[in-house]
């Protein structure tokens, strides 16, 4: 499959008022054409930051790009002018925030600000913008796109308002969509209707998307391949079924056994004991060494390289060591 | 819409036969009534406060006879100079004065907001430090402080602007200056504020992710919402100014309404003071209110969602 | 850490055997607490102190009241000794700070008219304070219909101009300190008011305020424990805040000749009385107590300013 965008080896870090905080330590992974990557992790695992360093938004200071290269049609983005980055952003990918309750702006009108992404990317005229603006609202579900085109966000519910973020995000065509926890702030039916949306419009684009969340439930549903975050290091990779069906990293196991699931009776919820570590000197070693029920010595002295299990599944762990799986047997 | 136009006028109607009364039963309250014949500089001034005052009825019959005169914009003849009545004062000072206080107004809006503006983009740098050291001096020199200085500086010591009067745009600038240096600094301290608060907001990573330029992020997203607040101060910034016009046209000897008042005040010429009081007051309200509106124009969800609240 | 990477095995097959050894775990590592943790107080004061621009407030705002205290005791002069001969002196080591147009002192002026400043607004800050605690606790603690009355009333009050009201006081009930003080705490408190009441009646839903109910907590306490350090922040930065506004008042009404008479001494009249005779020249009639005034409401500005930073809780870190 056509890569669509890579990204290689990112380090970012922030400077904080306690001192410098690594947030993401060597993530690498790829996008490939219509297809949905999920990042997954929990709050702070440095997903977001990832998300927002390919857009380059990471506010510069207090964050801090210190090494790696995200490559989009055979550019690096990390070393584009701010004004050739500006050109990408919004028209080649385009991202969709959190809370839809603040994403848009509340004193602008919801055409407006639809519009000016159109304007700013392509050469139409208003009229022709507006036309577009109006099919995209269609396109994501709003009723009536004539007459709510003249309103103001706080006329929407946060579903609709959720809907528009999604088409603004479209409307310039992008071949990357990132959403960064797009229904963490609504109610699990309007989720369900949202979630179908993204399945829809890729159906109907053609749109890579990668999606940012900590909600394994919302992975089931949509991603194609899935990427598990940790401390700041994706420690697994692998398509929706390797990492469902077969999870090698004891925190990708950990996360799936912290979930409710209806299809497994029986089934109890384990949660995965201890915080993740502190980022401002992150360890040597596996970051998740301190949680970890299989701990060995090599963890807490070195990272684990990359083992691959098949083309896709990737996990980065001392347990795929010969000389730990003998310790595993007699477990 | 037209509840809160509704209410909010009768509020304002309340305000002001506060204000009324407040000053009627105040100066009848002197020692000695301020109205009574001894005072009084002439016969034709004592003909004439008695047909307005009716001073030979009660009190009460006095209060409503005058709420009525000053319902129909008659605020009566002044002690002191007998020929003028306070209408008559008013109508010469207030252009003058209404000059004076717009050109203020309008020089403290725009520098302030581009001082905040600029201070805020440059946050943390030399120029918001020095924009803002600047701007807690505005706060801390009072007008006439400020007004004498600039006398002292610019008019007595390198004599490139006049000392005094109102006769031509180069004799605004040292007035204006002085009464605006205040209200441009809380404008520029507030305006920085609200924008450094704006730009962290959601909405604005939204519109980077467009792809749209920083000055228009600046000016379409942010500006906009930032300014809210600031427009909710204007109402007792055009207060501040207007009583500062008190002191700046004292000083600088300019013919507008302050002048006359507090020269009234030190004649003690109670219509006039009252008279020039009620104005004012009423000036002020209808500024407050006008404020209100154009608030409710720039934030869309005040209009039709006044319950809702923030 | 250096070292550590020193040891490291460059390729998998070269780690030892003996590390892949079940770990054994210290328990204690884990849960090491980080860092001391500060009272609400001790935190804001230390915030404070590294502020410069406030602290070089509250130095100059002890060197004023200093000086309003002992400056006058320390001239050789009395603040209303008029000395025809030796009028409109500049400054020497006669008169530090030059004589007036009548020849009294104006360093000794100067400085009572530190203490009238200073007092004046020390004194409407404090009353504001005790009207606006008591009006905007009772508002927001008893919500509902109080409130709402409580409020209109408020409402009305802010309609009206201030300083023309403080202005109608002074022409009606005669130029003194007591009026003006009186004159600037009829609208004054409205400010002080309005902060309580919004703070009473956002924490008064906190959840830490609905827990200690839940606790069957005494009311007397709540307010004491919960109610007042949560809300002490905001009305310190008033209080602050408001006595540079009384200060300028004063000096306003001064000037107008509404305020201090002679031969006692304010900033504001001593400003007004110098103003014929700028033009001349005689630039230490102005620039002192022009100075000092600016100075002052400088001072209490920027202490006001670093209070308020240091007393937000949300920007503690």
């Amino acid at each position: 499959m056509d890569k669509v965008l890579e990204v290689k080896d990112l380090h970012v870090s922030f400077k904080t008022y306690g001192g410098e905080v690594k947030a993401v330590r060597g993530v690498t992974f790829d996008l490939h054409k219509g297809e949905t990557l999920a990042i997954v992790g929990e709050s702070g695992c440095g997903k977001s930051v990832t998300s927002q360093s390919i857009m380059r938004l990471i506010p510069e200071p207090p964050g801090k790009f210190d090494g790696g290269a995200i490559i989009y049609k055979d550019n690096d983005l990390t070393k584009l002018k701010e004004s050739e980055m500006r050109k990408i952003r919004g028209s080649d990918i385009s991202m969709i925030f959190q809370d839809p309750m603040t994403s848009l702006n509340p004193t602008l009108t919801i055409g407006d600000q639809l519009t000016e992404g159109i304007l700013q990317h392509m050469k139409l005229s208003s009229e022709q913008a507006k036309k577009v603006a109006i099919d995209m609202l269609d396109l994501v579900g709003i009723p009536s796109p004539h007459v709510r085109l003249k309103q103001y966000p706080h006329q929407f519910s946060g579903g609709m308002r959720q809907r528009i973020v999604i088409a603004m995000a479209l409307v310039c065509q992008p071949e990357v969509l990132i959403a960064d926890e797009p229904t963490t702030a609504l109610d699990v039916t309007i989720q369900a209707q949202i979630l179908e949306l993204f399945r829809d419009i890729q159906k109907k684009t053609g749109v890579s998307i990668i999606l940012i969340t900590h909600d394994l439930g919302v992975v089931a549903q949509v991603a194609d391949r899935i990427a598990v975050m940790y401390a700041g290091k994706i420690v697994e990779t692998g398509t929706r079924r390797e990492i469902f069906y077969n999870p090698q990293h004891p925190y990708t196991k950990g996360l799936l056994n912290s979930v409710p699931r209806l299809d497994v009776d029986g089934a109890d919820l384990i949660p995965i004991g201890g915080t993740p570590p502190d980022l401002f000197s992150p360890p040597a070693g596996c970051p998740f060494t301190a949680r970890c029920p299989y701990a060995m010595e090599v963890c807490d002295k070195m990272y684990p390289y990359k083992t691959k299990l098949t083309s896709s599944h990737g996990v980065d762990c001392w347990l795929q060591d010969e000389r730990a799986q003998k310790l595993l047997a007699t477990k | 819409m037209l509840g809160y136009l509704v209410k909010r006028i009768g509020s304002m109607a309340v305000t002001l036969l506060v204000i009324i009364t407040l000053t009627f039963f105040l100066m009848h309250s002197i020692p000695g009534s301020p109205f009574n014949e001894e005072r009084a500089t002439s016969e034709a001034v004592q003909k004439n406060l008695e047909s307005y005052y009716h001073l030979d009825e009660p009190l009460y019959v006095q209060y409503f006879l005058y709420l009525k005169s000053v319902a129909t914009f008659d605020f009566g003849p002044s002690i002191k100079k007998s020929s003028q009545t306070v209408n008559e004062m008013l109508g010469r000072g207030f252009p003058v004065s209404f000059e004076l206080g717009m050109v203020t107004l309008i020089v403290a809006i725009f520098s302030g907001i581009l001082l905040g503006i600029i201070a805020a983009l440059r946050h943390n740098g030399f120029i918001d430090y020095l924009a803002m050291t600047v701007a807690v001096l505005g706060i801390s020199v009072p007008n006439f402080v400020m007004a004498t200085l600039l006398i002292q500086q610019l008019a007595v010591t390198w004599e490139i602007l006049p000392v005094a009067t109102w006769t031509s745009p180069k004799h605004m600038i040292l007035p204006t200056l002085a009464l605006a240096t205040g209200p441009m600094a809380i404008i520029a301290r507030l305006t920085r504020a609200s924008m450094l608060e704006v730009l962290t907001q959601d909405y604005i990573r939204t519109a980077k992710a467009k792809g749209l330029s920083p000055v228009k992020i600046v000016f379409k997203h942010a500006l906009k919402n930032a300014l809210l607040p600031v427009v909710t101060i204007l109402g007792s910034l055009a207060a501040s100014i207007l009583t500062g016009t008190f002191v700046i046209e004292k000083i600088f000897a300019i013919p507008g309404m302050g002048k006359y008042f507090v020269e009234s005040i030190n004649q003690r010429d109670y219509p006039v003071i009252m008279g020039t009081t009620i104005f004012y007051s009423t000036v002020l309200i209808i500024m407050l209110f006008l404020v209100d509106l154009a608030y409710g124009i720039l934030d869309p969800r005040i209009k039709l969602h006044k319950k809702e609240g923030k | 850490m250096a070292l550590r990477k020193h040891q490291e095995p460059q390729t998998q097959s070269s780690i030892p055997d003996d590390w892949f050894v079940p770990i054994k775990k210290n328990e204690s590592d884990a849960e090491a607490v980080v860092r001391p943790s500060l009272s609400y107080w001790q935190d804001a004061w230390r915030r404070l102190l590294k502020n410069k621009l406030a602290m070089m407030g509250l130095f100059f705002l002890s060197f004023l009241t200093f000086m309003a205290i002992f400056g006058p005791i320390i001239s050789p002069h009395t603040v209303d000794y008029q000395d025809l001969v030796n009028q409109n002196l500049s400054p020497s080591s006669e008169h530090w700070f030059g004589t007036d147009e009548l020849g009294r002192d104006v360093f000794t002026r100067t400085w009572y008219g530190a203490r009238i400043s200073l007092f004046v607004g020390i004194a409407a800050a404090l009353i504001d304070f005790l009207i606006g605690v008591i009006y905007g606790g009772i508002a927001g603690y008893k919500g509902g219909r109080t409130d709402h009355y409580m409020m209109r009333v408020i409402e009305v009050l802010y309609g009206l101009p201030y300083l023309l009201v403080v202005i109608l006081i002074s022409v009606v009930m005669g130029p003194s300190l007591a009026t003006i003080i009186f004159a600037l705490t009829i609208t004054g408190w409205i400010g002080m008011a309005r902060i309580v009441r919004g703070q009473v009646l956002q924490i008064k839903n906190y959840e830490f305020v609905l827990a200690s109910k839940t606790f069957g907590t005494k009311t007397g306490r709540i307010i004491r424990k919960n109610l007042l350090p949560n809300t002490m922040g905001p009305i310190i930065v008033q209080m602050t805040l408001s006595v540079p506004s009384a200060i300028f008042a004063e000096a306003f009404l001064s000037f107008l000749g509404l305020g201090i008479q002679a031969p006692l001494a304010s900033w504001g009249s001593m400003a007004s009385d110098a103003l014929p005779v700028i033009l001349s020249g005689d630039w230490w009639r102005l620039f002192f107590p022009a100075f000092f005034i600016s100075l002052t409401m400088f001072s209490f500005n920027v202490l006001g300013d670093g209070l308020q930073d240091a007393l937000d809780p949300k920007l503690r870190r």
